[in-house]
């Protein structure tokens, strides 16, 4: 990689911090926080019901968080929200249609809507309409269009002002497998250009479109991680939670670490908290392995106590399960 | 500004795709031509024996077709209102395409002038069927223009007034049958209002009759530009327009 790139992809350029959005009745999401990296494809995944849309639609100021903050591109979305609108393209769960406008009409509607200079329109719509495919069906009515073309259409209207943001909700949901092959690519040759943010309540729709994965469930955030991690972690690797107590004062934070990680069958070691001499840890197994009484061994041998020690990820587990379940009720429902 | 254009052009574009516009058109010119019909026919038959019984009364078509046809006019307007503004935000709740416009760098108050201007142009055209008979009283007659012009202000004000009544009322809901419903209620109701209060004289009619926003118009159909009616009509579509923005923050809020 080269190396203007990479530093350009540690810039954050989502930052959401105790998000909460409350209804009159409940709690659509709860203090959630995260960051996208610039360039990232982000998978945001979660049940439906989980709070997916009404994230989005803090960020992409269709509507005020009870709490919080979110800032796009350095602006934030409650002060500045002109500045956040002209930098994102959002592909609502059910794209924007006028059904009575023809594509490029429509085309022309939303690049003057979003700010495009009369002199750039023709050009732009022109671009976009090859990009995603719908510059054949340019002169026919919205409304007559099959679904697939539709969503290409959205994408398009998403993508017009050459947005840095993209946020795209549930952008494959309702479509037949070849048109959900062809807007995965789509969006895959969108992701050099643009930071994504796409929801599903599809486990595999992450793992072909996303770098990394943002898991919410009830309005919560339950985990973040790259979705090469968090594969691993499904495919019954394990993930333990310990708690490390010096006998005589303060252990070494790196060097209990440092002693974990060499622990046979250990992948990742994370420190999670510190307190009273206290440290809390979370091990993640390779693939396929046990390392708890391992774990336990080591701790013990190193001559620290072992206060606690449980495997974790029980509930991304009750989510996986959700998910997959609601993947598979949606496939039988579309026979 | 751009945006307000672009807005009320797309929304007279939409209008015109659907049956709608024409329909509204057809519907009016009918009503209006009948009773156009009926005034010229009375009229003519009227002046025909008062010359035949040797009266010099001097007959005018301002006075005896053009008034009471634009008075006529005026309450068919409250028909067309309800049918023209139900669907300007509601259709967009329902079909979703709100979150298009309310993510885009545009203002709320801009999406909703917009909105109005494409609705009271709609409306003029629709009044504008009107003019094909008026026009024939002065090709035959010699009828006073101000006066008729006047009287379209008004009609054109008071339409407008209750367009941006019609334009809240779309705001609140999505389902742009209820929209139409209650803004024909509301608009049921003032013509009542004015009916009742014509005949009292207590404080309370006063100030009902004053707010029941048809009683401005008889100003102009008689021919009369009065600042106070004009500024009446301004002040109550700025009012509403305002209480539509502040409704459209809460679909927001809500949504
Ligand atoms: N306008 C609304 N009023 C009240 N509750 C809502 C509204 N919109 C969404 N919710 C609730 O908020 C929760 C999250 O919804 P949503 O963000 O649409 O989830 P997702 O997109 O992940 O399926 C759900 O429980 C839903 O019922
Ligand atoms: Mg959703």
């Amino acid at each position: 990689m080269e190396p203007n790139l990479s530093s350009r992809l540690t810039k954050i350029m989502i930052k959401v911090e105790g998000l909460s959005k409350r209804y009159a009745r409940n709690v659509a999401v709860d203090d959630i926080s995260f960051e996208v990296n610039k360039g990232q494809i982000v998978g945001f995944l979660g049940p439906n019901g989980a709070g997916k849309t009404t994230t989005m639609r803090i960020l992409t100021c269709f509507m005020p968080p009870s709490a919080g903050k979110a800032t796009v591109a350095g602006f934030d979305v409650m002060e500045q929200p002109f500045e956040v609108k002209k930098r994102i393209g959002y592909l609502p769960e059910v794209p924007p249609l006028y059904p009575e406008m023809e594509v490029g009409e429509y085309l022309h509607f939303v690049g003057k809507l979003k700010g495009i200079p009369k002199g750039d329109l023709a050009k732009r719509v022109k671009e976009v309409s090859e990009k995603v495919n719908v510059a054949e069906v340019s002169n026919k009515l919205i409304g007559k269009l099959s679904k697939g073309f539709r969503q290409r259409v959205g994408l398009a209207q998403a993508i017009i002002h050459n947005p840095d943001v993209l946020i795209l909700d549930e952008p494959t949901a309702g479509l037949d497998p070849k048109q959900i092959l062809e807007t995965r690519q789509l969006i895959r040759s969108l992701a050099g250009d643009h930071t994504i943010i796409l929801s599903t309540h599809i486990l595999s729709e992450v793992e072909h479109s996303c770098e990394r994965v943002i898991i919410i469930s009830q309005g919560k955030l339950v985990a973040q991680d790259s979705v090469a991690n968090l594969t691993n972690r499904l495919r019954g690797a394990e993930s333990v939670s310990l708690e490390v107590e010096a006998a005589d004062g303060r252990p070494n934070p790196t060097e209990v670490q440092g002693r974990l990680e060499q622990v046979a069958g250990v992948s990742r070691v994370m420190m999670k908290d510190s307190k009273d001499g206290r440290l809390t840890f979370e091990v993640e197994s390779l693939q396929g392995r046990h390392i708890r009484a391992e774990l336990a061994r080591s701790v013990v041998n190193s001559g620290w106590n072992l206060s606690e020690l449980r495997a974790v990820g029980l509930s991304l587990e009750d989510i996986f399960l959700q998910l997959t379940t609601a993947e598979t009720k949606e496939v039988g429902g579309q026979k | 500004m751009r945006n307000i254009l672009l807005i009320c052009k797309k929304e007279l574009k939409s209008y015109f795709a659907s049956p709608i516009a024409y329909l509204l058109m057809a519907f009016f010119g009918l009503i209006f031509g009948f009773g156009f019909f009926t005034a010229t026919r009375d009229f003519v038959r009227f002046s025909f024996q008062s010359q035949m019984m040797g009266q010099q009364q001097p007959m005018n078509v301002n006075d005896q077709i053009i008034r009471p046809l634009l008075g006529f006019a005026s309450t068919i307007a409250l028909f067309l209102v309800p049918m023209i503004s139900m669907r300007l935000i509601a259709e967009e709740k329902r079909t979703g395409t709100i979150e298009l416009l309310l993510t885009s760098p545009i203002k709320d108050i801009e999406i909703i002038l917009g909105k109005w201007l494409g609705a009271v142009l709609l409306f003029t055209c629709v009044l504008g069927m009107s003019m094909l008979n008026v026009a024939m009283l002065f090709a035959w007659g010699k009828p006073d223009l101000k006066p008729v012009l006047v009287a379209y202000l008004g009609l054109i004000l008071q339409g407008a007034c209750l367009l941006a009544i019609g334009t809240f009322i779309s705001t609140t809901t999505r389902n742009q049958i209820v929209a139409g419903g209650v803004t024909f209620f509301v608009c049921l109701l003032l013509w009542l209002l004015s009916w009742f209060t014509a005949f009292d004289s207590g404080p309370a009619s006063q100030v009902v009759n004053y707010i029941s926003i048809v009683t401005h118009f008889e100003n102009f159909s008689k021919g009369v530009l009065n600042l106070k009616d004009v500024v009446f009509y301004l002040s109550m579509i700025f009012f509403s327009l305002f209480i539509t923005s502040r409704a459209m923050e809460s679909v927001r809020w809500r949504s």
